[in-house]
């Protein structure tokens, strides 16, 4: 919600473009046939146009909306998510504009009871998290997709209907001029939350809702504190409540506060109670000056997700397959994560260079990623809106403990930086039991300093062998597998991978390792890098 | 004890303290702490967190 008197998209930071629906010559050509629809301009549809383009696949991007979202909603992009964006080229907007950070703290009754740092170091080519409001991450996005002529974007056409045909699906689309329909070999749902595309579908997200409310407001203040996430439990301005205080670039900032349960949530978003509620929070942090309100919301967690995120023709892909709640900062970061891993997936499979059976994995990767998230945001939700007396006692417990003990302190962890494995995908290999450690297949890669640069600098779109041995990195490429490029990595990369002279780590276009040998052979990766593309037996 | 452990000891008891319900609460949770005191074998240690655990029941430094 806006202050009295402001539309939607009047911003005190943020000039909000205007979209106009297709006009002119682009209405002749709007019923052709499309090999790849997304549904949803939002973070998670762009990014998806962009995986594709960048395997040379065409996409139409239809959202209903005129401009980007209004208000900041999500703000906070993990690590996984700018390796996503250096993978399609554009991740030097986001660093520009983001800000990074490492640390969090939390304060129970004023008094601190936690620091804690997210794993980070020089061998590391970007911050653990960053923060930057959800319309700069739209912005960025669409400059990119704006420039790339394989993506087309119709603004102000909303899905009104889908037919399953024996080649895909039959789509309605509604703009101010007309209804039209247009056939699309594959669809990406990538609208959100409230998805008409799952409603159409008559899908329901399954799982569990939490009883807590917040308010999530941002305001813009000059206010001296690092990026530092702070969480202040049980503080004077909200007994038995929880805040939640992250800084945005542009001067913003993001407070959230619990409410009571005899709090009705109208009452709570009332402009004047939230402008009640955020000066609170700001006399608790010793700020004195002046402050603006931008834009304000109420949540809740949840943990929701679809049993499958493929239906026919139809990939559900960010917020329309789940829901996880914000304590985990997973919502974006998971839905950017979907829109990469159904993006070169896609791409692939509709450039020939791997069979359909491929896309299979979307879902097995996916979802469980989901499914881990879950099980750690739980953790985090319990901690931050107890669910029950027992929950809360052990809760109070902890933070009273944490005054005097520090190892108390460390279960107000909200755990933000579990890194999710691909272990169990249809499309990773089993381990190379040679190895006693290092990544394992399904696991991110992990980064690596090269020379002077980083390791994800150096990578090429594709499958990557990683090769110890320069005599391997030559036979691999030898054979001139599109899709596959080997490189070699320095004699000693590092404990890390507990390589020996001959091994290879074979990795996937979106960076997770594929397979991996201890002593690996040209025919060994060539025949992986196959099997991974589901090729195995296919004489063309 | 490691970090996970701690976390399943602390789920353990929520579940624990919900499950005989409020009136039985303070009951359940002395019994709990003499069987852990005994479990422990270390009587200055456990007469030490007796005190400890008194402190900063309704007050932080800042009230």
């Amino acid at each position: 919600m806006k202050p009295a008197g402001k539309s939607a998209h009047e911003s005190l930071y943020f000039d909000y473009p205007h979209f106009e629906p297709p006009t002119g010559p682009a209405r002749d050509t709007l019923r052709d046939p499309v090999t790849v629809a997304i549904i949803g301009a939002g973070p998670v549809g762009l990014t998806a146009a962009l995986a594709l383009a960048q395997e040379g696949v065409r996409s139409v991007l239809f959202d209903d909306k005129a401009s980007f979202n209004d208000g900041s909603r999500a703000i906070c992009l993990s690590r996984a998510s700018f390796h996503i964006f250096q993978a399609l080229g554009i991740v030097g907007a986001f660093e520009g504009k983001a800000l990074g950070w490492t640390t969090g703290r939390s304060f129970y009754r004023g008094q601190q009871i936690l620091e804690f740092d997210m794993p980070d170091s020089p061998s590391e080519r970007f911050r653990p998290m960053y923060n930057l409001q959800q319309q700069y991450i739209e912005q960025f996005l669409h400059d990119a997709v704006a420039a790339n002529p394989l993506i087309e974007t119709r603004w102000q056409s909303a899905l009104t209907g889908i037919r399953d045909t024996p080649d895909g699906a039959v789509l309605t689309i509604t703009d101010p001029v007309e209804s039209y329909d247009l056939p699309a070999r594959w669809v990406l749902a990538c609208d959100g939350a409230r998805s008409a595309t799952r409603a159409l579908r008559g899908l329901r997200l399954k799982g569990e809702n939490y009883e807590g409310r917040y308010v999530i407001a941002d305001i813009q203040m000059d206010h001296e504190y690092p990026t530092i996430r702070r969480a202040l439990f049980d503080p004077d301005c909200r007994r038995g409540g929880t805040v939640l205080i992250h800084k945005q670039p542009d001067d913003l900032w993001r407070i959230d506060y619990q409410l009571r349960d005899d709090e009705r949530t109208e009452d709570a978003m009332a402009e004047s109670a939230v402008r009640a509620g955020v000066a609170a929070v700001l006399r608790d942090i010793g700020h004195e000056g002046p402050w603006e309100l931008e834009w304000w919301s109420v949540y809740s967690a949840n943990t929701l997700a679809l049993d499958d995120y493929r239906d026919g023709a139809v990939f559900f892909v960010g917020d329309s397959a789940h829901i996880v709640p914000i304590f985990g900062v997973r919502g974006l970061n998971n839905g950017l994560a979907d829109a990469a891993n159904i993006g070169w997936k896609l791409g692939w499979v509709l450039t020939g260079r791997a069979g359909p059976q491929l896309l299979d994995s979307y879902t097995a990767e996916r979802r469980s990623a989901t499914l881990d998230v879950f099980a750690n945001a739980t953790k985090s939700a319990r901690f931050m809106t107890p669910p029950s007396p027992g929950w809360t006692l052990m809760r109070d417990a902890a933070l009273s403990l944490a005054l005097d003990h520090p190892f108390a302190g460390d279960l107000a962890n909200p755990r933000q930086f579990t890194p999710f494995t691909y272990a169990g995908s249809p499309a990773v290999l089993a381990d190379d039991p040679a190895f006693a450690s290092g990544p394992c297949p399904g696991d991110l890669m992990p980064e690596a300093r090269l020379d002077a640069g980083f390791l994800t600098d150096r990578l090429q779109p594709g499958f990557s062998a990683l090769c110890l041995d320069p005599a391997l990195t030559r036979a691999v490429n030898d054979a001139a597998e599109v899709g596959l490029i080997a490189m070699t990595l320095p004699a000693t990369p590092g404990d890390h991978l507990d390589a020996g002279p001959a091994t290879a780590y074979l990795l996937c276009p979106d960076g997770h390792v594929a397979a991996r040998w201890k002593s690996a052979s040209a025919a060994l990766v060539l025949e992986a890098f196959r099997a991974l593309t589901f090729r195995t037996g296919d004489p063309s | 004890m490691t970090q996970a452990d701690l976390e399943r000891l602390y789920e353990a008891m929520a579940h624990q303290i919900d499950s005989v319900g409020a009136d039985h609460a303070p009951l359940y949770l002395a019994k709990l702490a003499l069987l852990l005191a005994h479990h422990l074998d270390d009587p200055e240690t456990a007469l030490r967190s007796i005190a400890d655990a008194a402190r900063s029941l309704d007050a932080g430094p800042a009230r």
